[in-house]
C-alpha cells in the first residue's frame, strides 16, 4: 500500500462518487423537471466526492503521519527489556535494522533471534495496520456514497453545500497569513522570554558591549549582550542609505513623472526597476569587490582613512538598492496628484519646477513620507549587504568610515555555526529578531496608514 | 455655512448685460480695442484634428461665451489662449493667436509671461492643498509682485474682495483652501487668478461642478469682473451664456459655426445648427 | 482702484520680467538635477552589471588539460567488478561491492596523471608533487568513477579533458600578480613554469567548462566546484513555493476580495498582509528556525524547510498582486453573471477568475523570482552548510543558489572565487531576469484595459 496506489485508489473513488452523484442528480432532475430541481447534477457529484473521498483521504493522511510511530512503539514493546537500547538514537538504528530484516533486504552480520522476532512483529503490525486502514477507508467511503445516494432529492441544496465547503477552504487559506503573523510573534516572544530568563532585559536593551561568544566564560560576562552597538550600526547604515536613496530616488521619480517623454519613460523605468529585482546578496558582493575598494581609494585620495568594509560602504550600497523602491513608489504617488492641481499653478504662470516644488510635492508629501518610511523599514531589516560589507565589528561609533555591525548581522552570526539552540548565545537572536520585528512593524503600519489615507484622498 | 448670508442675492442680474443692438452677419466684428485674436487655429491631438481652423476676435472688457455640445472643441480652443494645451502630451496648435497683437505661439514668447497676462479658472475648483492666504498669494509670490508682507496682505485682501470671498474668509485665512465649500473654492480660484493682475481671464465651465446658488454667485461675480478684465467663458449651460455674456460663439464638431451678440444668437441665429442646438434638438 | 493688482497686466509686466531670467535658470537647473539623478541610477545599473559580467564571464572558461591518460594496469591492480549472484541478499552484494570499491580507492590515481604529464614534461616524473598540483584534485576521483562505470577501460589510453587546478587557472589568467615572491605564490616555481610551458604547448587550453553547471560544490577540488547541488535545492524550493504559495495565496485573495464581508476583521487581515509583505526576510528565517526546526523537528538545511519559509515570505506578495488584479476587473462582469442567476461562487469561478488568470500568473512569477534570490532566511535554517551532493529528496541537506554565492564569496582563494562567484551570480540573474521578462511578456500579451 504505497502512496501511489493510494492516490490512484482515491482518484478512482472520487471519480466513482462524482459519477454516482451525477447519475443520481440527473435521475431526480428528470423526474422533477429542471425548474423544480435545486442543484445541477454536477453539484451532486461534487457533494458525493466531499462525503466519500474526503474522509477517506483524511484517514490516510492520519495514518501516514502517525502510523509509523504507532507501529514502532508496538514493535519496541515486543523486544525483551534487556535488548532494548535506552537512548532514542540507538532505538532508531535498531528500527532501521529491523526494517531491513522485515523487507528481506538483509543486514550485515547475523540477525539475533530477538531481532528476527521483532522483525516478524514489525511485519505483522505493519500488515495489520494497512489492512485496518484500508478497511476503515473503504467503510467510510461506502458510507459516504450510501448517504449521498439516499439523501439526493430534487430539493437537496447540493450547490449550497459545495459552495459552503469552498468558502470554508478559502477562509482556511486566508488564515495562513494571520497564522504566519501569529507564528512570528509567538516564536519570537517564546524564545525571547527564554533568553530574558538568562539575561536581564535592561542588560540587553541598554548594554553597550556586544560580545556574546565570551559572555558565559567571564564572571562579568552578562554585559556581553548589550544591543546598543548593533542598534547604532543599524541606524547609522540606514541613515547613510537614506542619504543616498532619497535624493536620487526622489529626483528620478520627479523627472520620470513630470519631465520624461513617454519614450524615455518606457526605456528608463524598466532599467531602474531591474535594480529592484536584484537579490541583495548580489549587492553585497558588489559592495565587497567594487564599492568598498573604490570608497577606500577615494578616501585615501583625500586623506581619509576609510575601511573597505565599513558603515559607509554598506550604507551606500544599501542606498543603491533602495533607489528603485523609493523612485517607483514616489512616481506612483506623484502621478496620482491630479492634473488640475498642476494646471492651476501653470495657468498662473508658474514654471514647471515651481509647480513641482510648490504644489505637486507638498500635495504628494504624505505619500512620499510613507514611501520613505517603508524604505527605511526595508533598510533596517536588510541583511546580506551588511553581512558582507559592514565589517562585522560591534562597536558603538558614529564614524561612518569604521566597520560596524547591525542587528541583522548578529542574528545571522548567532544562529549559524554549531550553536546549541538552548543557549543564550542562540536565543539572543530571537530577542534581536523581536526588536527588529517591532521596529519595522511600527514603521510599516505608520507608512501604510499614511499611504492609504493619501490614496483615498485622490481616489 | 457662510453661504447663508448671500442666499438672498437675486438671480436676475443677467438681464442688465444683454446688449440689445442687433448686428447682421458677420455680426461678430468686434467693437473696440481687440484684445485676443485667433486666425485659422487648428488643434491636433496626435493624428486627429480636434479644432478645424477657427478665427475670431475678442475685444477688451467684454465677456464672450463659448457654447456647444460636449466634444465640440470649445474647451480645447479656450486652452489655446494661454497655451495650456502645451501641458497635454501630443497636443499641437497651428494657426495664429495674438494677445494685444503679439503672436503667443512665437518661439520667443515665454509662457510664464503669457499666463501671467491670461489667467484661467478651471472646471473643477482646484485650490492647492495650502491655506487660503497661500492659495491667493501663490501667483503673486511666483512673479515677485509684492516686496513686503504688507503689500502681499493687500494683494490677498483685494483679490479676495474682488472674488467676493473676503467677508466669508477674512477670519480664517490660515485655514486650508480645500476645506471651503465648492462654490467658495471656485471663488478662491478666481481670487487666485485675479491676484496676478491678468488682463484676460479664461473660464472653463467654472460652474459645472457647483450647485445653483453657488452658480448664481459666480455669475454675478463675472459681470462684476468684466469692468476690469476681458473674460472668455466656456459653458454647457445656455441660460448661463445668455445671462453673463456680451457675445456668444457656438461650436460644433470642431468648427466655429456662428458668433454674434448673445441676444441675437439666442433669438435669431443665422445657422440652422445653432438653432437646432439652442432649441434643444441635440446637445 | 489704486490697489496693486487693479491696474492690469501692464503695471506688473516689468516686475514679472525682472525675475524671469532667474526663474528660467532655476527651471533649467532643476531639470538638470533630474536628468542627473536618472543618469546616476542608470550608471549604477551599468556599473553593477559591468562588474559582475567582467568578472564572471571569463570564469566560464577554465584552464583545461587535454591530455592522453593511460590506465596502466600496473598501477590499477584490481579484480573484476562484482556481480550480484543468484540467491545473494542485497545486503551481501552491497558488502562485496563496497569492498571492491574500497580496493579501488587504494589505487594511486594521481600516478596516472603524473605519468600523463610526464609524457609532455619528462621532469615531472621526478617531482610528482609539483606535477600533481597542476590538475585539480577531483580529477583523480573522476578517473576512479570512470573505472567503476566501465572496468574494461583499464589498459587503454584515453584522451581526457581534465580541469587544471584553481591556482593554475588564476596564474594563467593573470589574476595574481606574477611578480610576487615565491613565498607569496600559491604554486611552486616549478609548477608555475610547467603551467606556462603546457599552456604554450597547447596541452592546457582555456576552454569552456561545464563544471560550474554540472558539478556540486567542492572544498578539495576548487576548480571543479559547481552549482548543481544548489540549483537542485533552489529548484525544489521553488516547486514547493509554487505548489503552496500560489493556491493558498490566490484562494485567500479571492476570499478577501470577493467573499469576505467588509468589516474590522477583514480590515485587520488586510493591514496584516500588507505588513507581512514588508517584514524583513530575516524574520521569516527566525520563524522557520523556531517553528519548523525547533518545534516540528524538521531537518536542518533541508529544501523542504527552505521552501516552507519562502512560501510564507512569498504569500503576501502573491495575495496583494492577485487582489489588485481582481480589483481591476469591473463589477459589471460580476453583476452580469449574478443578474442571470449565477451564485457568487459561480460568478467568481466562471467569470472573474479566468479574466484574472494572466495577472495571477504574473504575480506568481514575480513572487517566485523574489523567493529565488532570497538568502538571509535560508542561512538561519542551516542551508549555509557545505553540501557536496545533489539532494535527492526535499528532506536531504542542500544549499540554494544565492546561499552558494554567499559561501563562495567567502572562500579564501579570493583570486579564483571572485570570478566563480560572479559566474554564479550571472547564472542566478539570468534565471531571475528570464522569469521577470516572462512576467512582463505575459502582462503585455494579455493586458486588458477596462
Amino acid at each position: 500500500m504505497n502512496n501511489f496506489t493510494v492516490a490512484i485508489a482515491l482518484l478512482v473513488l472520487a471519480a466513482l462518487a462524482y459519477q454516482m452523484g451525477l447519475v443520481r442528480g440527473r435521475g431526480v432532475a428528470s423526474l422533477a423537471g429542471p425548474r423544480a430541481t435545486h442543484s445541477r447534477p454536477g453539484y451532486h457529484g461534487a457533494l458525493a466526492i466531499l462525503r466519500a473521498a474526503l474522509p477517506a483521504f483524511a484517514i490516510y493522511v492520519l495514518w501516514v503521519i502517525f502510523g509509523n510511530q504507532i507501529v514502532h512503539t508496538l514493535v519496541l514493546g515486543t523486544i525483551p527489556i534487556e535488548f532494548l537500547p535506552q537512548d532514542a538514537m540507538q532505538q532508531k538504528v535498531l528500527l532501521q535494522r529491523l526494517a531491513n530484516i522485515a523487507t528481506g533486504f538483509g543486514v550485515l552480520g547475523e540477525a539475533q533471534p530477538y531481532e528476527m522476532a521483532a522483525a516478524d512483529a514489525m511485519r505483522h503490525y505493519q500488515g495489520l495496520g494497512q489492512v485496518l486502514v484500508a478497511a476503515l477507508m473503504a467503510t467510510v467511503a461506502a458510507l459516504g456514497l450510501f448517504w449521498s445516494w439516499r439523501t439526493t432529492t430534487a430539493e437537496t441544496r447540493a450547490r449550497n453545500k459545495v459552495e459552503r465547503a469552498i468558502n470554508i477552504a478559502l477562509i482556511f487559506c486566508s488564515a495562513v497569513a494571520i497564522l504566519t503573523t501569529v507564528g512570528i510573534v509567538m516564536s519570537m516572544l517564546g524564545e525571547s522570554l527564554r533568553f530574558f530568563q538568562m539575561i536581564s532585559p535592561s542588560d540587553f536593551f541598554f548594554g553597550t558591549v556586544w560580545n556574546p561568544r565570551f559572555a558565559t566564560t567571564g564572571a562579568e560576562g552578562q554585559s556581553g549582550f548589550g544591543m546598543l552597538p548593533l542598534m547604532g550600526g543599524t541606524l547609522l547604515i540606514s541613515f547613510i542609505a537614506m542619504l543616498v536613496a532619497i535624493p536620487v530616488g526622489l529626483m528620478t521619480a520627479i523627472y520620470m513623472a513630470e519631465y520624461a517623454s513617454n519614450r524615455v519613460r518606457s526605456l528608463v523605468k524598466p532599467v531602474v526597476e531591474v535594480l529592484a529585482g536584484i537579490p541583495t546578496i548580489v549587492y553585497g558582493f558588489f559592495a565587497l569587490v567594487t564599492v568598498g575598494p573604490l570608497l577606500s581609494a577615494l578616501g585615501a585620495g583625500i586623506g581619509l582613512d576609510i575601511r573597505a568594509t565599513s558603515a559607509l560602504t554598506a550604507g551606500v550600497v544599501m542606498g543603491i538598492m533602495i533607489i528603485p523602491f523609493i523612485s517607483s513608489l514616489s512616481d506612483d504617488i506623484i502621478t496620482q496628484v491630479p492634473k488640475t492641481m498642476r494646471d492651476g499653478s501653470l495657468a498662473l504662470g508658474g514654471t514647471k519646477s515651481e509647480t513641482i516644488v510648490k504644489v505637486v510635492l507638498p500635495a504628494a508629501l504624505p505619500g512620499i513620507v510613507g514611501a520613505i518610511l517603508l524604505a527605511l523599514s526595508r533598510a533596517i531589516g536588510e541583511t546580506m549587504i551588511v553581512v558582507l560589507a559592514a565589517g562585522n565589528s560591534p562597536v558603538l561609533t558614529a564614524n561612518p568610515f569604521e566597520a560596524v555591525s547591525t542587528v541583522t548581522v548578529s542574528i545571522v552570526n548567532q544562529l549559524t555555526g554549531d550553536q546549541d539552540f538552548a543557549s543564550a548565545q542562540s536565543l539572543v537572536a530571537f530577542a534581536l529578531g523581536l526588536t527588529l520585528f517591532v521596529m519595522t512593524l511600527i514603521l510599516n503600519v505608520i507608512a501604510l496608514v499614511i499611504v492609504r489615507k493619501y490614496r483615498e484622498q485622490y481616489e | 455655512m457662510s453661504m447663508t448670508q448671500t442666499l438672498n442675492i437675486p438671480m436676475s442680474t443677467s438681464g442688465s448685460t444683454v446688449k440689445t443692438h442687433i448686428n447682421k452677419q458677420p455680426a461678430a466684428q468686434a467693437q473696440g480695442e481687440v484684445k485676443l485674436s485667433a486666425s485659422d487655429v487648428r488643434v491636433f491631438y496626435g493624428q486627429s484634428e480636434a479644432l478645424h481652423g477657427v478665427s475670431l476676435d475678442i475685444v477688451k472688457n467684454e465677456v464672450v461665451a463659448f457654447i456647444g455640445p460636449s466634444g465640440c472643441g470649445k474647451s480645447t480652443f479656450l486652452r489655446s489662449f494661454n497655451r495650456m494645451n502645451d501641458t497635454v502630451a501630443g497636443a499641437r496648435v497651428t494657426g495664429k493667436i495674438t494677445v494685444d497683437g503679439r503672436d503667443i505661439y512665437d518661439p520667443s514668447v515665454d509662457v510664464v509671461l503669457l499666463r501671467a497676462q491670461v489667467g484661467m479658472v478651471f472646471q473643477k475648483p482646484n485650490p492647492f492643498p495650502k491655506s487660503i492666504y497661500d492659495n491667493v498669494a501663490y501667483g503673486a509670490k511666483l512673479h515677485g509682485l509684492a516686496s513686503s508682507k504688507s503689500e502681499m496682505d493687500e494683494i490677498v485682501e483685494s483679490s479676495l474682495r474682488r472674488a467676493g470671498l473676503w467677508e466669508e474668509v477674512k477670519d480664517r485665512l490660515e485655514a486650508p483652501g480645500t476645506g471651503l465649500s465648492g462654490g467658495q473654492q471656485q471663488r478662491l480660484c478666481i481670487a487666485r487668478a485675479v491676484a496676478v493682475s491678468p488682463d484676460v481671464i479664461l473660464m472653463d465651465e467654472p460652474c459645472s461642478a457647483l450647485d445653483p446658488i453657488a452658480t448664481g454667485i459666480i455669475e454675478e461675480l463675472i459681470t462684476e469682473l468684466k469692468k476690469n478684465y476681458t473674460i472668455v467663458i466656456v459653458t454647457h449651460n445656455m441660460q448661463q451664456a445668455a445671462r453673463v455674456s456680451d457675445r456668444t460663439a457656438f461650436f460644433h464638431l470642431g468648427d466655429l459655426i456662428e458668433i454674434g451678440e448673445t441676444a441675437q444668437i439666442f433669438t435669431n441665429p443665422t445657422q440652422k445648427r445653432t438653432e437646432d442646438y439652442i432649441t434643444g434638438r441635440y446637445g | 482702484m489704486n490697489k496693486p493688482n487693479n491696474q492690469g497686466y501692464a503695471a506688473i509686466e516689468a516686475k514679472v520680467k525682472a525675475s524671469l531670467q532667474r526663474r528660467q535658470r532655476q527651471e533649467t537647473r532643476f531639470r538638470l538635477v533630474g536628468v542627473g539623478a536618472v543618469l546616476i541610477a542608470l550608471a549604477l545599473v551599468a556599473s553593477l552589471f559591468g562588474t559582475i559580467l567582467s568578472k564572471g564571464l571569463p570564469s566560464f572558461w577554465q584552464a583545461t588539460f587535454e591530455i592522453d591518460v593511460h590506465f596502466d594496469p600496473e598501477i590499477v591492480q584490481i579484480g573484476p567488478k562484482p556481480v550480484q549472484a543468484s540467491g545473494e541478499s542485497p545486503a551481501q552484494f552491497k558488502e562485496r561491492d563496497m569492498a571492491w570499491q574500497m580496493d579501488l580507492g587504494f589505487v594511486d590515481f594521481s600516478q596516472l596523471l603524473v605519468n600523463a604529464i610526464a609524457k609532455h614534461i619528462p621532469a615531472a616524473a621526478d617531482s610528482p608533487r609539483d606535477a600533481i598540483a597542476l590538475i585539480t584534485s577531483g580529477e583523480a576521483f573522476a578517473l576512479r568513477d570512470r573505472i567503476v562505470a566501465d572496468p574494461s577501460i583499464v589498459g587503454k589510453t584515453v584522451k581526457l579533458k581534465l580541469l587544471a587546478d584553481a591556482n593554475v587557472d588564476v596564474w594563467l589568467k593573470g589574476n595574481i600578480d606574477r611578480s610576487l615572491p615565491d613565498d607569496r605564490q600559491q604554486l611552486s616555481a616549478q609548477t608555475r613554469e610547467w603551467a606556462d610551458k603546457l599552456y604554450a604547448d597547447g596541452v592546457i587550453k582555456n576552454s569552456f567548462s561545464t563544471a560550474i553547471f554540472l558539478n556540486t560544490d567542492s572544498r578539495s577540488s576548487l576548480a571543479a566546484a559547481g552549482l548543481a547541488g544548489a540549483f537542485m535545492g533552489s529548484l525544489m524550493m521553488m516547486i514547493i513555493v509554487i505548489l503552496l504559495a500560489v493556491p493558498i495565496g490566490v484562494a485567500s485573495a479571492i476570499y478577501l476580495e470577493e467573499f469576505a464581508p467588509k468589516n474590522r476583521i477583514t480590515d485587520l487581515i488586510e493591514v496584516n498582509i500588507n505588513n507581512l509583505a514588508a517584514v524583513p526576510s530575516i524574520v521569516f528565517g527566525l520563524l522557520g528556525a523556531a517553528v519548523f526546526i525547533l518545534w516540528f523537528k524538521l531537518p536542518m538545511s533541508a529544501p523542504v524547510v527552505g521552501g516552507l519559509v519562502l512560501t510564507l515570505m512569498t504569500l503576501p506578495t502573491v495575495i496583494i498582486a492577485t487582489r489588485s488584479t481582481l480589483k481591476a476587473i469591473p463589477p459589471s462582469i460580476r453583476e452580469a453573471a449574478l443578474g442571470i442567476g449565477a451564485s457568487k461562487v459561480q460568478a467568481t469561478m466562471h467569470h472573474v477568475l479566468p479574466l484574472a488568470l494572466p495577472g495571477i500568473l504574473t504575480a506568481t512569477i514575480l513572487g517566485v523570482a523574489q523567493a529565488l534570490g532570497e538568502t538571509a532566511p535560508l542561512l538561519l535554517i542551516g542551508m549555509s552548510a557545505f553540501v557536496s551532493a545533489v539532494p535527492a529528496t526535499p528532506f536531504d541537506q542542500s544549499t540554494a543558489l544565492p546561499v552558494q554565492i554567499f559561501l563562495w564569496q567567502g572562500n579564501e582563494l579570493r583570486n579564483f572565487f571572485e570570478g566563480r562567484t560572479s559566474a554564479a551570480i550571472i547564472v542566478l540573474l539570468a534565471l531571475m531576469l528570464s522569469l521577470n521578462s516572462m512576467a512582463i511578456w505575459l502582462r503585455k500579451r494579455y493586458e486588458t484595459r477596462w
